[in-house]
């Protein structure tokens, strides 16, 4: 198959590759996909907690270059922007702006997918934080 | 060497010039039709086939008489498997093949279900080899044909043909085999080997794509099939059709050369594949090997990586042409079935790597292809969640992942 420039370039230099704490109050982490299906997308967001913008993203993907690159380009449009305009990111401008074939469309919904889940799990941590008096997490952290 | 480097030669082989040497005078001056029997043109084309035909008899052990030209593997694997059960369709109804069989064989086999025929798809063993017991179990009174590949296209596993045939005599059953993959890169010999019928391919031995044959043996037992095709009664009446004199005069050479060069030709393979084995588990951990090492061709090689997913693996070593088990590089989308009928999770499917060495591979191709293969994982991994994952201890057959 053959790739556009735009995937190259992430597959070649894929920004934002690691991870954050994910014990820590102000990051959401979203894990999405499965081994057996051959694409697993592990997406983080730092959230300021003042300002509500997310002043960094990183990610780990296991998949093609298609789904590295949709997670590596998520993790750019992601920065800068507040929680709520986040979730305004649209599998589609993924394939859009890499110029996906139909068969690796996936790869973008799994990015999107991942992005949801890294707000959810934010937003999660900040309900939980809300009340005064801070209570410490026991549950067996599950991989979401 | 000057990339891209060529280790896909289960796919297909670069023809020998040696070969095409051979072949290119029956292109044009000695362009006749091996069927004209009342002209000097004529002769000429039939003497090509006639030595293309025990070249060809000469690498397998067997009588000139008992090769059947065709199209390639595939129409030979069609016309064994169609022709037999139509030739014995009295005797019985019922075939055994393997899981891990080739396309060709498996649908096939297929299509004879749908005509009231019954197979059984005999699963294998972790290490790609069918279990020999459960091959007598399956023979009944109506089983006409057993149909078990040589060596397997994927994983190089060389299954124990000398013994499947041995049961299939004692039991009056008739025994083909796909020997693509095995014919000129390790001997087989259709007496020792007890094969009744094997396809052969030119492309897959350093010969042209778009010939082949069919191994149909005459005496102990004589072998009858019904031809699948119908026409001007060419080869002995079991596939009509203009003969393609380059082609086979192509495929003849092919077979003679591997004959002459077989030995060394296997030392060196087989130096070439664990030089690339031991670079890439001495770089890399948690890479494994899939299938048999023991009883598998010298020329190949099929790894999985853990942790990274094949099509991204190709797409870091884009200079070098393998194949992957993941389904991401498969038409189907489905990891491949051969590593899965291993037992294979489809992680480790999606991990795999096909290497398939041949005859023009040097040293040098084969140390660059292990270097930037260990640069590519590592990148990858770092790149990985599962890696990540592994390494903190999580024990990944365990998470509940979120998926559709």
């Amino acid at each position: 198959m053959a790739y556009s420039d735009k995937v190259l370039d992430h597959y070649n230099n894929p920004r934002n590759v690691g991870s954050f704490d994910k014990s820590a109050g102000n990051v959401g982490t979203g894990m999405v996909g499965a081994p057996e299906c051959g694409d697993v997308m592990k997406l983080q967001i730092k959230v300021d907690d003042a300002s509500g913008i997310i002043e960094d993203a990183k990610f780990k993907t296991f998949g093609c270059g298609s789904a590295i690159a949709s997670s590596s380009l998520a993790t750019e449009w992601l920065k800068g922007k507040t929680v709520d305009e986040a979730l305004q990111i649209k599998n589609t401008d993924i394939v859009n702006e890499l110029a996906l074939p139909p068969v690796k469309i996936h790869c973008s919904v799994l990015a999107e997918d991942a992005i949801k889940a890294a707000i959810s799990d934010y937003r999660k941590k900040q309900a939980s934080r809300a009340p005064a008096a801070v209570v410490l997490e026991t549950a067996e952290q599950t991989v979401a | 060497m000057k990339p891209p480097i060529y280790l896909d030669n289960h796919a297909t082989t670069r023809m020998d010039p040696r070969v095409l040497d051979a072949m290119l005078p029956y292109f044009t001056e000695h362009f006749g039709n091996a069927a004209s029997r009342n002209h000097a043109f004529g002769w000429e084309a039939e003497k090509a086939v006639d030595t293309a035909r025990k070249q060809i008899a000469d690498l397998i052990g067997c009588t000139p008489r008992e090769i059947i030209f065709t199209s390639g593997a595939t129409e030979s694997d069609n016309l064994a498997i169609k022709g037999v059960a139509e030739m014995y369709a009295e005797k019985g109804n019922h075939i055994i093949t393997a899981a891990t069989e080739h396309k060709a064989v498996l649908d096939t086999c297929k299509k004879l279900e749908k005509h009231g025929y019954r197979v059984t798809y005999l699963p294998v063993q972790g290490d790609g080899l069918i279990d020999l017991d459960m091959l007598r179990e399956s023979i009944t009174d109506k089983t006409i044909l057993v149909t078990i590949m040589y060596a397997n296209n994927e994983i190089g596993v060389i299954q124990p043909v000398a013994e499947i045939g041995k049961i299939c005599r004692e039991r009056g059953v008739l025994f083909h085999t796909d020997g693509v993959q095995a014919i000129g890169k390790v001997p087989v010999d259709v007496n020792k080997d007890n094969i009744d019928i094997m396809s052969i391919t030119g492309h897959k031995l350093y010969g042209p794509k778009g010939v082949g044959a069919l191994y149909v043996r005459r005496k102990n037992p004589r072998v009858q099939i019904t031809a699948q095709m119908d026409g001007g009664g060419h080869e002995r009446g079991m596939r009509s059709g203009t003969l393609n004199v380059p082609g086979i005069v192509g495929l003849g050479e092919a077979c003679a050369i591997a004959q002459r060069e077989l030995p060394e030709e296997m030392k060196r393979m087989a130096y070439l594949r664990d030089r690339l084995k031991d670079k890439l588990e001495a770089g890399l951990d948690e890479v494994y090997i899939n299938g048999s090492m023991e009883h598998r061709l010298p020329q190949n090689l099929n790894m999985s990586f853990l942790y990274v997913e094949g099509e991204s693996l190709l797409m870091g070593i884009n200079d070098v042409a393998v194949s992957s088990g993941s389904a991401c590089t498969s038409a189907t989308l489905e990891p491949s079935y051969v590593l899965k009928a291993l037992g294979l999770g489809d992680d480790l499917a999606h991990s795999s790597i096909r290497f398939g060495i041949g005859r023009f591979n040097t040293v040098e191709e084969i140390d660059y292809v292990a270097d930037k293969l260990v640069d590519v994982v590592r990148k990858l991994r770092d790149l990985s969640p599962l890696y990540e994952m592994a390494k903190e201890g999580i024990d990944l057959s365990k998470v509940e992942w979120v998926h559709d």
